[in-house]
């Protein structure tokens, strides 16, 4: 998309306009999530966050992928880092993410491992043609946006015979985790500002459950502020008429029924299992894992990886956060033992992370 | 010479004196430095700046720029920040055994063209090749010195209440450029790196204002770095209107795709000036007429609402912090 027509989506008039709206048609205080970790630091970069009225109050929920990968899942690649004939291949992003005994993939790095920052996950294979006599293994961190590539990239790598990549596989989907959060009666939240770039692939219909199991409104949303204004808006109004819906609201990018192509690719290769997501604990059936006839590609299997549970985090409130029960600010850590440049809890640790979001660009 | 850097070459022997006379004086050579001594003898007078910098940058040759022209407008522009006229510099280089001759030529007679259009003498140098793997390519260290004009000196903590900020252009240009060659990033529209000595430009806004308070380039870390690092220095906050800073369609657009700033890459060609809002107007009037500050603009005010911080009023009239780096910028999942 050009950016004169994005520019349409950050018109100053008339997000002002909505936002005055908005002030008047709120009775009382709503509370609103937003899912994906890219809608949080979108929010806070476009100074929203400071123009939005006192009555909404905006919480993240559990939709970046560096804050929901398990502590343990994080210690398994880091096990990995430096062993004998292994090139790890990641994203950025994974490469400040603390383990236990305050391991992170850059000391990891700086110790001899050998560990490539890739733009895409296509780039492992050149990476593994390159490096005949090791095993390349690509960490598999995200939600159904990049399954569909990691899919791709495995199934070109058997029409090539490169036999030397792995895939060490954390997937997890994005409407288990919503339906999880909404059975749990402690969390009270409004409606969802749903995930703009997972919804690409899955389109509207696996989140309907939103509304008829749960009569709560949610609305598939772009990054710029007029696409999340009008999101927001139209919640407010079905929720002054006392209706709940689901509704696609990012149609430029979104279509009703996702990617479906994506989706055959990443069904093909991957298959529903349990996954263990940070803060949450384990929701049943939210991760995707490598079916048997790939399993050559499972870099669990070939090390023999078990994830597991582990006990939670003194003092952190990263779960209550995940949830929208508590706020960044409200957690006893936050700033204090737990910044960026030491991470504590799983929010502080990804850029997108709500904590990370509030401790970079909250003013007061 | 054989087509490739060998050992030999950093012997100190012959094969180093055909090196140093067949390369180095051809392309960097002048009265001082032909004399070879062991050291220069300079001639400078009164308050005198003196900077040092290492470029390990790769790529080695990026557009608009390489290492060597890289390694003088890196120190020349660190020496004219402080008001100083960059007269001398000094360049060691360490180079990686088997570095085509080729490739350190381009970069040697690179180095030369841009010291003679900075108007500076590479008086002194050095040479060490070391053993492949030892190092990147071809590392260099450059040492400038120069004579202070401007009083009173501009320093990262006098910057005042009610100053204004402007900048001399574009923002991040240098940085997307590195990043996106290093990683064979095909984007849509070429960027290109705006590595320029700004001396020139300098000097004229010091010899033309009385009062300038901050001069930085916002090298690494980029103009958001800086500008907390200065709030800091000075306790005073810094209060940026988004719309007013110049960032090129084309690294908005690579960032976009990258997850990257434009506002925490690094430049090369392009300078920060923090003086008395009176002076503003005239100072923009003085660097919009030289080539490398056609793009200047106004981006903020100093005020005392937030002491250390530096606030940035985005587009739709919202405030958020703009905070410091926390390490190099990565890439996002998605």
């Amino acid at each position: 998309m050009s950016f004169e027509l994005l520019e349409k989506f950050r018109d100053p008039a008339l997000c002002r306009k909505i936002l005055d709206k908005m002030e008047s048609e709120l009775d009382r205080e709503l509370r609103f999530m937003e899912v994906c970790g890219t809608h949080t630091v979108a929010i806070f970069q476009s100074g929203l966050r400071s123009l939005l009225p006192e009555k909404i109050v905006h919480l993240s929920g559990p939709g970046c992928p560096v804050c929901v990968t398990h502590e343990s899942e994080v210690n398994a690649f880091l096990d990995l880092a430096g062993h004998e004939n292994v090139i790890l291949a990641t994203f950025g992003d994974l490469m400040r993410v603390p383990g236990d005994k305050g391991r992170n993939l850059k000391k990891a790095v700086a110790d001899g491992a050998r560990v490539k920052v890739v733009y895409s996950p296509f780039d492992t294979l050149k990476l593994a043609k390159e490096n005949p006599g090791d095993l390349v293994v690509f960490i598999g961190v995200g939600f159904e946006t990049t399954a569909p590539t990691i899919a791709a990239t495995m199934k070109m790598a058997r029409e090539q015979g490169i036999d030397n990549l792995r895939i060490l596989c954390f997937h997890k989907t994005v409407p288990t985790a919503l339906d999880a959060l909404l059975s749990d009666e402690a969390i009270n939240i409004d409606g969802f500002i749903l995930p703009g770039h997972v919804s690409a692939i899955i389109g509207v219909e696996p989140y309907e459950f939103i509304a008829e199991n749960y009569a709560k409104s949610a609305v598939v949303t772009g990054f710029e502020p007029l696409d999340i204004l009008q999101s927001l808006n139209q919640m407010i109004e079905w929720r002054n008429k006392g209706e709940a819906h689901v509704a696609n609201n990012y149609t430029r990018i979104v279509g009703e029924h996702g990617n479906p192509k994506a989706l055959e690719i990443m069904y093909e290769v991957f298959e529903p299992c349990d996954a263990l997501w940070r803060g949450l604990g384990l929701i049943p059936g939210s991760g995707l894992e490598i079916r048997p006839e790939w399993e050559s590609f499972d870099a669990k299997k070939q090390f023999g990886i078990e994830i597991k549970e582990s006990p939670a985090l003194p003092g952190c409130k990263c779960g209550d956060i995940l949830k929208g029960v508590k706020q960044p600010d409200q957690c006893p850590l936050f700033g204090k033992a737990c910044t960026p440049a030491n991470p504590v809890g799983p929010c502080m640790v990804s850029t997108e992370g709500s904590c990370a979001a509030y401790y970079k660009y909250k003013l007061d | 010479m054989s087509d490739k850097v060998l050992l030999d070459y950093g012997s100190g022997g012959r094969a180093s004196q055909r090196l140093i006379s067949d390369l180095f004086l051809k392309y960097l050579g002048n009265d001082e430095l032909d004399r070879l001594n062991d050291a220069a003898v300079l001639n400078l007078s009164g308050r005198i700046a003196m900077s040092t910098d290492s470029f390990t940058v790769d790529p080695i040759f990026f557009p608009g720029g390489d290492i060597g022209s890289l390694a003088v407008h890196g120190t020349v522009n660190d020496v004219a920040m402080m008001g100083a006229v960059p007269r001398y510099i000094t360049c060691g280089y360490i180079i990686e055994e088997g570095l085509p001759m080729a490739d350190l030529e381009r970069i040697v007679q690179s180095m030369g063209e841009a010291a003679r259009h900075a108007g500076v003498k590479v008086v002194t140098g050095d040479t060490k090749v070391v053993p492949k793997g030892a190092c990147d390519k071809i590392f260099i260290n450059t040492t400038g010195i120069g004579e202070i004009i401007a009083d009173p000196t501009p320093s990262g903590d006098a910057a005042r209440v009610g100053d204004a900020v402007l900048v001399s252009g574009t923002m991040g240009d240098h940085g997307l450029t590195v990043l996106g060659t290093r990683e064979g990033l095909d984007f849509e529209a070429k960027v290109q790196s705006d590595s320029a000595a700004l001396n020139h430009l300098l000097v004229k806004l010091v010899r033309e204002l009385p009062e300038v308070h901050v001069l930085r380039d916002p090298t690494r870390g980029g103009l958001a770095t800086t500008l907390n690092e200065i709030t800091k220095s000075s306790n005073v906050c810094c209060e940026l209107t988004e719309t007013s800073i110049p960032v090129r369609p084309e690294v908005k657009g690579g960032c976009s795709i990258l997850g990257l700033d434009p506002l925490y890459l690094a430049n090369e060609g392009k300078f920060i000036c923090i003086l008395p809002g009176e002076y503003a107007d005239k100072a923009l009037e003085i660097m919009r007429a030289d080539p490398l500050g056609q793009d200047a603009c106004r981006i903020g005010t100093m005020t005392d609402a937030n002491p250390g911080k530096v606030v940035l009023v985005t587009q739709l009239g919202g405030k958020r912090l703009l905070g410091m780096l926390e390490g190099e910028q990565l890439p996002r999942i998605c």
